[in-house]
């Protein structure tokens, strides 16, 4: 029987309430008094030096309030980048300036280069029409390869090349890694692309600017996934307002995925414009506008190998990387393909050599960064597909090939920097090969035969870094910020309790899932708490939701707060109990002196913190509200194995996902309801970009997949019900809840078995010439790989 | 600027619209029926699908004034009388239908016109009918879980918790 | 979008004189036209709904002829369910909420090369009914977003012989779920007629050589020695020239094989 509450129970989710009777609050849904509204307007080229920009006409138009260009942003900050990769040399990347609004040239087709405020969304497009623009176009770097050669276009012309950095990874195991495969037994190698990707969060940014000219505070509402990580960037590098006078607040939140970590011009103008004319001003996305102005994710070309000895063990591993960073640096994104990807390139097995090459690089195209999963999913797809391949190769079970290379001893550190703590992927394997019915696939093999469909069969395994992160770490790694999290306990006299965490939740169930924890400790029911987050004014500090982090470093946080209390609730009761101190304990939310009958309940001992009456006023302060940071010190290692069976139809190449399952390994589970929907939720994404998603853009830097009529989101029909599966727990050694974090999981490892399945397929109907197809296999590619 | 009224959740709602103005933005700005979202411009996310005349249909891709005189069913009248949530809205609740929720009033919305005309939907039948809502958060598993069981269906032998 | 005057009159004599003003445009359902709007690509002065025109609503059967008014959804037309060729094509084009407020006058109006109605036009020999004329199908169809239809002419009804066996075959651009190619084939008495939408450069047209082989012997056997040329197919992000071509075949066969 499953918990009712508390840790491990499925406590249906209260944000639900809200959501399904429309009275959630989005940004969108704030209006503040007499604001104004924003439109950008948005470079049509990818690339051209900026000759003028003529506002006057728009200037006179009825309804305008005011025309910003790059030119008012002279002296005011840039937008930062938040990592600083050096590269394999020891020198520091290039990193450009990204200014608020264009200014001198325009990089990539959405680059904001004016901004028109007026007293209506409808007057301030119309008055952007009027905007005299003159750009001289400058040819447009697209691809990555020609990006880096002698004498292509410079995105920036102050840098030396569009070369970011070109990182080595491990640098001093590159010669070792040369000579293993100088001595393998069998090489097998893979070119893949791993596409680029709009992230797609349901609900469009939304950024409003306000600011009271009385107590000089300015407030943001914004899309964001961390609002004080906005405000830290946008408060000390771009505009200089110091952090208690600037006031973020992220609301209810339509999804992120990602996207929604980066700061962004549009939140930065909309603060600085509404200080300028005194006035709020708002900015809402459309969807076309998202497409050309979010962060976008993955974009990776890489070729790897595989070495093995004669008894098929794993020997070393090389990757060659280009990765596109877009026109400009995002927030995050040179992390991306350097720290949060190399480092997962032993996977789950016993390679004792690892050398990961990754030329990072500017194109004229919207910037890139972390998308879920960011840097594991390109991990982990080339490592299982170049297994896959290798088991081929070797005429192998793909199966039998991943075990016997398995690492089975913890902790395990492996040649890329990073210990494991804990993993059973033994165990995960034969879960999936349980709820995946594997033997059962040749008779479903058999069925779809008949039907005139190929089968296929893939399965992979994941591992991946998450509950970012050491700050000491990632500081040597280049961060920029500490990556630990904080939380406030106020507990109220009544008992009642109000957590402040630092994590934001956009479709996670914070709300649901921390007050299991808090009532889980104290033996209390989970109604009596409430999870507060989202506004820079009412939370202490937080580092944000991204890189399954919240219950494992943001939760942690909250133990400890939470632990503080009970010490300090434990000293109340005690002096209630008129018993010592070591002799109370907590059960079932009631203070009890061990191996007595004596008791009080929670609610007498909040009540006498706040009317401390009868109360030990020498030793401890009245009041019962405890705040913690925690940084963890070491990230946690989610792992599993997946399996998915497809249906190819060779006449169409269209293929079908007919059953897909996960066997998870997330240490200890707080709501196995709510984990189950991140991975459900990361499967779809996954298989979406395994077979419909793609960002095309065209030789002159024109986004061709530039709406949902083109870029191919994945609907209802595109997917099967999931079988998931968590029970295999290993816990997390080194975090209070024993917890690794479950929100990247799906994304990151579902695209891999996707493609291994329908390479399976096509095998298995005599198209062995098809050792590869590039992501997404849409029916064209696939007809075209079985006809080539 | 001419004057719109229509019959909003059962009750009776003017406002003065230009040609131009969306049912959505008339429904959000000037109703502040704020439940009823904006995810995409060219018709196909269903995160504005409201009821007009009965019939389900995409806000952003209505004019206002093609909707005089119409009655309007949006997700802020949804919920039974008392306030408590309605059997799709419970359905969803139970079975962890949504995640951020920004879909979730198209979900919802799009669940109710199925299901009207449809009482005991196949899953396949119930995927084909979200062809035009999308979710990015779901991978549609407990979404579909969630209508099977609004339709009294028994989904125990779906997986997951 | 820009702005507009929008107007909604309840006959199509009225219609007729609202759409006399200069960029003046009708709307039917609007599923397409106002995506467009919103992108300011279309930018009428005057907006002239034909959805309170009584008259061009409805399904009706008679004399072995399916008529359909000009502004009749989608929905209505599968609902009205006159023919199971016909029925299967109104009940996938878009999605259920766009199909409440599409209407197949618009759809041919329009004559995006991608859309579902123009096929089943073209292969039943379609009349389309205008407030001026009767156009056959086979004339009004002139390549993409280009047909017979005058400014200002409206559609008030389309006739579509019914035919012994019909069948549509829709195989879906995965993003937008319009045709990347879709076939309908529709066998009469006097012989098969076969229309491919989605797959040319010129628009919705018919494959002669299939409706020769398919009039003498309908089965999807009757195309094997067919092929397609892939000169005048579309190449884009979704399939090239030679996938579509494929598919022309593929789902001419399947066509065939479901209306069987």
């Amino acid at each position: 029987m499953p918990k009712d509450s508390g840790i491990g129970a499925p406590s249906k989710r209260r944000e639900d309430v809200r959501f399904l009777t429309g009275t959630g609050q989005y940004t969108d849904d704030i209006n503040v008094n007499g604001q104004a509204y924003v439109y950008f307007l948005r470079s049509t080229v990818a690339h051209g030096k900026l000759k003028s920009v003529d506002t006057s006409a728009a200037e006179g138009m009825p309804g305008v309030v005011r025309i910003f260009t790059g030119a008012d942003f002279e002296g005011v900050g840039g937008l930062p980048c938040g990592w600083q990769v050096t590269d394999r040399h020891g020198e520091p990347m290039q990193e450009p300036a990204h200014p608020v609004l264009a200014q001198g040239k325009v990089r990539h087709v959405g680059d904001p280069i004016a901004a028109v405020i007026a007293d209506s969304a409808a007057v301030a497009r119309d008055a952007a029409e009027a905007i005299n623009v003159e750009i001289d176009e400058l040819p447009a770097v697209i691809d990555m390869r020609e990006a880096v050669k002698d004498g292509a276009p410079k995105v920036h012309d102050d840098l030396t090349s569009n070369l970011c950095y070109d990182w080595g990874f491990v640098e001093e195991n590159k010669a070792a890694v040369g000579e293993a495969f100088a001595n393998a037994a069998h090489v097998t190698s893979l070119e893949l692309v791993n596409q680029r990707l709009v992230a797609n969060p349901m609900e469009p940014r939304v950024a409003i600017g306000d600011y009271n000219r009385a107590n000089d505070e300015s407030t943001l509402y914004t899309t964001s996934q961390n609002p004080h990580v906005i405000r830290l960037l946008m408060g000390a590098f771009v505009l200089g307002i110091p952090e208690h006078k600037l006031r973020v607040v992220a609301p209810d939140v339509g999804g992120g995925f990602g996207t929604k970590i980066f700061h962004y011009a549009e939140e930065a103008f909309c603060t600085f414009a509404a200080r300028q004319i005194n006035r709020a001003v708002k900015w809402t996305s459309s969807r076309s506008e998202s497409f050309i102005s979010d962060a976008q994710g993955r974009d990776h070309v890489t070729k790897i190998e595989l070495a093995l000895d004669a008894d098929n063990n794993f020997t070393a591993i090389r990757t060659d990387t280009y990765a596109n960073m877009g026109a400009y640096l995002s927030t995050f994104a040179p992390s991306v393909p350097t720290w949060l990807h190399g480092t997962l390139m032993a996977g789950n097995y016993r390679t004792p050599l690892v050398y990961v090459n990754v030329k990072a690089v500017f194109t004229n195209t919207v910037a890139v960064d972390a998308y879920r999963g960011a840097g594991r999913p390109e991990a982990t797809y080339q490592l299982e597909r170049v297994i896959d391949k290798a088991a081929r190769e070797l005429g192998v079970d793909p199966i039998a090939l991943r075990r016997q290379n398995f690492i089975s001893e913890f902790p395990y550190a492996t040649p890329v920097a990073v210990e494991y703590d804990t993993g059973d992927y033994v165990a995960t394997m034969d879960k999936l090969e349980e709820i995946a019915d594997l033997s059962g696939f040749e008779a479903r093999r058999k069925a779809s035969e008949a039907k005139g469909k190929l089968r296929g069969l893939g399965v992979n395994c994941y591992i991946e870094a998450c509950g970012i992160a050491p700050s000491n770490l990632v500081g040597q790694l280049g961060a920029r910020a500490g990556l630990y999290d904080a939380a406030t306990v106020r507990v109220n006299a009544t008992g009642s309790i109000s957590v402040m965490v630092g994590a934001h939740s956009h479709g996670q169930g914070h709300e649901t899932a921390f007050p299991q924890v808090v009532a889980e400790m104290l033996g209390i029911d989970e109604g009596m708490i409430d999870i507060v987050h989202g506004d820079s004014s009412k939370i202490p500090f937080g580092m944000g939701t991204y890189g399954s982090r919240s219950i494992a470093v943001c939760g942690s946080a909250m133990v400890r707060a939470t632990e503080k209390i009970i010490n300090k609730a434990k000293k109340i009761a005690s002096h209630l109990l008129e018993a010592s101190e070591a002799d109370i304990e907590l059960k079932d939310g009631q203070f009890n002196v061990v191996g007595t009958d004596k008791s009080c309940a929670w609610g007498d001992v909040t009540l006498a913190a706040y009317v401390p009456h009868n109360y030990p006023l020498e030793d401890i302060e009245p009041g019962l509200e405890e705040t913690a940071f925690y940084d963890p010190s070491n990230f946690t290692y989610p792992s599993g194995a997946y399996a998915c069976e497809v249906e190819v139809d060779p006449e169409t190449g269209k293929v079908t996902i007919e059953s897909f399952s996960a066997a998870d390994d997330f240490g200890n589970v707080i709501n196995p309801m709510i984990v189950s929907g991140q991975v459900h939720g990361g499967i779809g994404q996954g298989i979406g970009q395994a077979l419909l998603e793609n960002t095309v853009y065209d030789e002159n830097g024109q986004l061709v997949s530039g709406s949902y009529m083109d870029y191919a989101m994945p609907r209802a029909s595109d997917v099967p019900f999931f079988t998931v599966d968590h029970s295999c727990q290993t816990p997390c050694t080194h975090n209070p809840l024993g917890v690794k974090g479950c929100g990247e999981a799906g994304a990151i490892g579902s695209p891999p078995s996707v493609i291994n399945a329908v390479i399976d397929a096509l095998h298995s109907g005599g198209h062995t010439h098809v050792d590869h197809i590039d992501m997404p296999v849409s029916p064209s590619r696939v007809w075209s790989a079985i006809n080539g | 600027m001419t004057t719109v009224t229509m019959t909003v959740n059962g009750k009776s709602a003017s406002g003065e619209v230009e040609g131009r103005t969306l049912l959505v933005d008339f429904l959000r700005n000037e109703l502040n029926l704020t439940g009823t979202h904006v995810g995409c411009d060219t018709s196909q996310c269903g995160a504005c699908t409201v009821h007009v005349n009965g019939k389900a249909i995409k806000s952003c891709t209505m004019f206002a004034s093609d909707a005089d005189g119409a009655t309007v069913d949006t997700i802020e009248g949804q919920a039974n009388a008392d306030g408590s949530l309605n059997t799709i809205q419970q359905a969803f609740q139970d079975h962890h239908g949504l995640q951020c929720g920004f879909c979730t009033p198209g979900m919802v919305m799009a669940a109710a016109e199925l299901l009207k005309k449809n009482p005991k939907p196949t899953e396949t039948e119930i995927r084909d009918h979200l062809e035009g809502n999308i979710c990015r958060c779901t991978g549609y598993h407990n979404i579909v879980k969630s209508i099977m069981a609004a339709s009294g269906q028994d989904v125990s032998a779906i997986a997951a918790e | 979008m820009y702005n507009f005057e929008f107007v909604k009159p309840s006959s199509v004599a009225d219609a007729v004189a609202a759409l006399g003003a200069e960029d003046a445009q009708a709307l039917g359902g609007g599923q397409t036209l106002i995506p467009t709007m919103k992108q300011r690509l279309a930018s009428p002065s005057k907006l002239v709904s034909l959805g309170g025109i009584a008259d061009m609503l409805g399904v009706s059967v008679s004399g072995g002829s399916v008529t359909i008014g000009g502004a009749t959804t989608h929905a209505d037309v599968e609902a009205a369910d006159a023919f199971a060729g016909l029925t299967g094509l109104a009940g996938g084009i878009g999605d259920p909420a766009v199909r409440n407020r599409g209407t197949i006058g618009g759809s041919l109006a329009n004559n995006d090369p991608a859309a579902c109605y123009p096929s089943i036009a073209l292969a039943t020999g379609a009349t389309i009914t205008t407030n001026k004329r009767d156009i056959a199908a086979d004339d009004y169809f002139q390549g993409m977003f280009t047909t017979a239809l005058e400014e200002g002419e409206i559609i008030t009804s389309v006739s579509m012989p019914i035919p012994e066996a019909s069948n549509y075959q829709k195989f879906e651009q995965p993003a937008s779920r319009f045709a990347l190619v879709g076939v309908f084939v529709a066998k009469y008495a006097d012989g098969v007629r076969v229309a491919v939408t989605g797959a040319s450069e010129n628009g919705v047209f018919r494959w002669t050589e299939a409706e020769a082989a398919l009039s003498a012997n309908f089965s999807a056997d009757a195309l094997a020695d067919l092929s397609v040329d892939a000169a005048d197919m579309i190449a884009d992000l979704h399939g090239s020239k030679a996938y579509r071509a494929n598919l022309v075949k593929v789902l001419t066969g399947r066509a065939v094989a479901a209306a069987n």
